[in-house]
């Protein structure tokens, strides 16, 4: 009997130290991806308003555990800097992309913000720890589903989510201060636009599943003015100087 | 196995994407080099069994040809992750692999039959043109009558019909057990068949949608200009309004999408009765020739589901010409669809012609007020660079000519296309519209153009005359009221661009400037894309790669920067590369193991060989592929155009293999291949001449009087290139017959190589070049013919 609670109390112990190490190494991971990122960024955001990531936004990827949010085989390529597919023909971004587009969006405490596409639930949970309130809608059932318990066993409370038609935003709950669409739509839907408050600002990534060729920021003046302006997620002058 | 080809090919672009479709084809006919190699290695053994090691491989290729398709689309291969996941490349490898078996079954047999039977080998390759000839015409008219996996199950049970046919001839015994055994096969192929469904790469557009609940197909429809799937939405309406303006409030009224291929969607638009449903399509960059002038009568190029006919009934347009060129899609419209459009078609104001742009253009006995053409391919395809390869007659230099002539005085030509970032599409086709004005002799270009932008669609304004102050003044009310942005009307000012959708710099007016001034060619040197127009001559719109810029893009990788790769010339680069290792490889592996003193009892050379037949490989698909993009232009149907004169190479060819038969059995081969290579080199250099002024003068003959001047031009030039090749492998058969095989394989990695260097140099030298160059290697082959 004592060897067997000998056998129980190693196994406890083995396991446990394990997953911790295991935890611990995604930490690690997460530390490097988001040192690089930040590299990238300091190296060529010129063209994206800033020099450098916001320290809150470095904070909140590093709070985020991606590794959560990807299919459980992938779990050892969730901190390479690449998208990858999470299933349902979605992927989840690349972090440099959800890194650059969360600084874009310029978010603060006691904002709200709105979300069209959820997908694996990862940019709304890193939005989660910048802002008051981050509503999503996602349009693929069984996808929304897993997002919603995924954040639910996470503990993100200040998320709400819905599986549904994004088109028509949140009415309940606008006006909000930032929007982020992250799903395919031939046009920016106009009830979006009324959504969005005056000096909002709405993101839309513009390319495929796994490259996003443009981001599309929308900006609403304080007087309701709308305006885009046009951005490579890239740091690439297409014109060379002058020989 | 020809018909196995272009029936791959369809189904490959169904399921992946039309490049990769093309990559992956290109390197499964690698099997034919596989063959050479592979039958020159084990000649003996093979020739010792010969009835059945040949009957063995016509039943592998039958079995194969269904069951390597079926393993090779379960393969889940994603080329958007290549360039990050090392395991796609081992999946592309293997659906290579696996599709490369059925070429490679069926090229063993035919290798061995121009081996084994080597006196007779002119005729054995005359049948083998004819039944490519025919097999390539037959296989587009099955595409109009079964849907491509059954296609598929069609040519699987013809293999096996050859199979049997094999047995009869080859008199073996025990025949009736493999009539049994091919009959069990049949039967098990189309159950097979039958029980499989195409397998839709998960990241093309249809099986996006298809995700979101309450979406589903509600027909099908095949040909081989595409496969239609239309689909209906029945919870979340589909809202197709690509390009609204940010100052738009209204939605679509309901929609049916049809997608070609399980992407490009277009809509359909239910009918309402209500002419505010449709204030949408005022509210979108084409819309803008309406608010300039009022036209008469209107000709849409590329009617697809209907918007722009829709846009043109809106703004009260008496009379509306438009072009389609899939029929199917015309009978959507005019028939199942009838009724949801409100009889759209059925308007005695609106007429749907079925043909292609260019060709209704060129053929056109009226002038239009406004020609407009519509966003004829989809976002996603354009913005990944995919159409890199396509030729295009639509957006050359002399396309453009042609429409401006067919506009009234003071009418206006519309174009609209995405926008791209860096801009790409939009400042090509702004060069290309101000070299057709210059070459319609107008001396200051920039008077007759009008150029703006939302942050999605561009739309370029050819007018034919010079554009008024009241023009300008409604063009810059319109944009301004929809927040689009200006880049280009004579006289405009810097301070008024780049102001609603904002770029880092303002990239259209900036180039649209340059492309006026005279620092032009500076402007393209210093461009990261190449903007340089193009002509009937390099029909390639979409090319926009330059070597230059790669290694800065590859740098970008990690930062995002690989959207701007156009993927689609890469792709064309990789296929080379690849088929040239592999070539390589195959041609050279029979010479290490060819006994030595084998080889020194040749009385030829080994280089002798290989020049001869990598010269008439590369060549004949050179004259071929330059050829059918010529007759492209005269009889401008792409389909029927590539069907007709594919077919018609084959077969002449076919004609002339026979014909060397008979000179062979003179023994007077010299004479034969001179008298061949000089026919070839003067008919195509006198075509390469004359043949633009020819078209010219005919251009206007109805198609049934074209398709016989077409097959009277091919006949001869065809019946030429039709004896090289059995010449050569007669002669080895007398003096060198175990080199058959091996010959046999190097001109198929020829041929390989020849389809994918034609595109590339077109892109560079167009298709003149390549066609002086093929000439310049039949002069090469006539030096080096093996004697």
């Amino acid at each position: 009997m004592n060897r067997l609670k000998f056998y129980l109390f190693f196994f406890f112990v083995f396991f446990s130290n394990a997953s911790i190490a295991v935890d611990d190494a995604y930490v690690a991971k997460r530390a490097a991806m988001i040192e690089e990122i930040a590299g990238d960024v300091r190296a060529g955001y010129g063209n994206l308003e800033k020099e450098a990531l916001d320290e809150n936004v470095i904070d909140a990827l590093g709070s985020v555990p991606r590794h959560e949010f990807v299919p459980r085989n992938m779990r050892d390529a969730a901190y390479e800097n690449r998208p990858l597919p999470i299933g349902h023909g979605q992927t989840i971004s690349q972090p440099y992309i959800v890194a650059i587009m969360t600084n874009l969006l310029q978010v603060g405490k006691s904002d709200r913000v709105l979300e069209i596409g959820t997908g694996s639930g990862y940019q709304i949970a890193v939005l989660a720890e910048l802002v008051k309130k981050a509503y999503s809608i996602e349009i693929i059932e069984p996808l929304g589903k897993q997002a919603k318990e995924r954040l639910h066993h996470l503990g993100y409370e200040n998320i709400e989510l819905k599986i549904g038609d994004g088109y028509y935003g949140w009415p309940e709950e606008a006006p909000f201060d930032a929007i982020m669409v992250t799903a395919a739509a031939s046009h920016i839907p106009p009830p979006l636009i009324k959504q969005l408050k005056p000096g909002g600002r709405m993101l839309i990534p513009v390319g495929s599943c796994f490259m996003v060729q443009e981001l599309l920021l929308v900006q609403k003046s304080p007087s309701g003015e709308v305006s885009t302006r046009q951005l490579l997620p890239v740091a690439f002058v297409p014109l060379t100087g002058r020989h | 196995m020809l018909a196995y080809e272009i029936l791959l090919m369809r189904l490959f672009s169904i399921i992946q994407w039309h490049h990769f479709a093309y990559m992956i084809i290109s390197l499964a006919l690698l099997g034919f080099g596989a063959s050479g190699t592979f039958v020159s290695i084990l000649q003996k053994s093979l020739f010792r069994h010969f009835s059945g090691a040949f009957l063995l491989n016509v039943g592998l290729f039958a079995v194969s040809s269904v069951g390597c398709f079926l393993l090779a689309q379960s393969v889940p291969f994603n080329p958007d992750e290549i360039l990050w996941d090392s395991q796609q490349s081992i999946r592309l490898l293997g659906i290579y692999l696996l599709l490369a078996l059925p070429f490679f079954f069926a090229a063993n047999a035919i290798a061995m039959a121009l081996s084994y039977f080597h006196d007779r080998v002119a005729r054995i390759y005359a049948y083998d043109l004819f039944g490519a000839g025919l097999g390539s015409l037959s296989v587009v008219a099955l595409l109009f009558i079964a849907m491509p996996l059954q296609a598929l199950a069609v040519i699987g049970c013809i293999g096996l019909l050859a199979t049997a046919v094999a047995a009869w001839e080859l008199k073996i015994s025990g025949r009736n057990w493999v009539f049994a055994v091919l009959a069990v096969c049949s039967v098990g192929l189309i159950m097979l068949d039958t029980r499989s469904e195409l397998q839709l790469s998960p990241y093309k557009e249809l099986s996006q949608i298809l995700r979101i609940s309450g979406t589903e197909i509600v027909s099908e429809h095949s040909s081989p200009l595409g496969l239609l799937s239309v689909l209906h939405s029945h919870t979340i309406p589909l809202r197709h309004a690509p390009g609204l303006s940010l100052n738009a409030s209204g939605e679509p009224p309901a929609q049916v999408g049809v997608f070609t291929d399980a992407g490009g969607m277009t809509a359909i638009t239910r009918e309402t009765g209500k002419s505010a449903d449709y204030a949408y399509l005022d509210q979108i960059t084409s819309a803008a020739p309406y608010h300039l002038f009022q036209p008469a009568h209107v000709l849409v190029l590329g009617a697809g589901g209907g918007s722009s006919i829709l846009q043109a009934r809106y703004h009260a347009v008496p009379k509306i010409d438009a072009v389609e060129l899939n029929p199917q899609l015309i009978k959507l419209l005019r028939e199942d669809y009838a009724d949801y459009t409100g009889d759209l078609l059925g308007h005695e104001n609106i007429r749907l012609h079925e043909g292609e742009a260019r060709g209704f253009v060129a053929e056109a006995s009226v002038q239009y007020d406004l020609i407009e053409v519509a966003l004829l391919d989809s976002f996603a395809a354009s913005s990944a660079g995919l159409y890199a390869l396509n030729e295009s007659y639509l957006y050359t230099v002399e396309a453009l000519q042609d429409m401006l002539q067919k506009l009234q005085p003071g009418g206006y030509l519309a174009i609209t296309r995405w926008i791209k970032l860096p801009p790409r599409d939009t400042l090509k086709l702004f060069a290309t519209a101000v070299d057709a004005l210059k070459n319609s002799g107008v001396e200051n270009p920039g008077q007759q153009l009008l150029f703006f932008r939302s942050w999605q669609t561009g739309t370029l304004l050819i007018k034919n005359g010079a554009v008024t102050e009241t023009e300008t003044v409604a063009l810059k009310k319109f944009v301004a009221d929809r927040s689009f942005d200006i880049a280009w009307y004579p006289g405009i000012q810097s301070g008024e661009v780049n102001r609603y959708n904002r770029l880092a710099e303002p990239y259209f007016y900036q180039a649209a400037v340059a492309i006026l001034s005279d620092d032009r060619a500076d402007f393209f040197e210093r461009y990261k894309f190449s903007l340089q127009p193009a002509t009937d001559d390099r029909p390639y719109f979409f090319h926009f790669f330059k070597w230059s810029v790669l290694p800065e893009i590859l740098s970008l990788r990690e930062k995002g920067g690989l959207p701007l790769l156009e993927g689609g010339y890469l792709v064309l680069i990789t296929t080379l590369v690849q088929a040239l290792i592999a070539s390589v490889i195959l041609i050279l592996l029979p010479l290490f193991v060819i006994s030595k003193e084998k080889r020194s009892s040749n009385s030829v050379s080994n280089s002798r060989v290989i020049l001869y037949f990598l010269s008439i490989g590369l060549a004949f698909l050179f004259v071929e592929i330059a050829f059918i993009q010529k007759f492209i232009l005269f009889l401008h149907h792409p389909l029927y155009a590539v069907a007709l004169v594919l077919t018609a190479f084959l077969v002449f060819a076919g004609l002339g293999s026979g014909f060397s038969w008979r000179l062979v059995r003179g023994g007077h081969y010299r004479r034969a291949i001179t008298v061949s290579v000089i026919g070839i080199v003067v008919l195509g250099l006198l075509y390469m001449l004359f043949i633009g002024s020819l078209f010219a003068q005919f251009q206007s003959l109805s198609i049934a009087a074209k398709i016989p001047l077409t097959l009277t031009m091919i006949a001869p030039l065809a019946f030429f290139m039709g004896m090289p090749f059995p010449l050569a492998l007669a002669r080895l058969g007398d003096i060198a017959p175990n080199l058959i095989p091996w010959a046999w394989g190097v001109n198929g990695c020829a041929s390989v190589v020849s389809a994918v260097l034609a595109t590339i140099l077109a892109i560079a030298v167009g298709f003149n070049a390549v066609i002086v160059l093929a000439l310049s290697l039949y002069g090469l082959a006539w030096l080096s013919f093996p004697e």
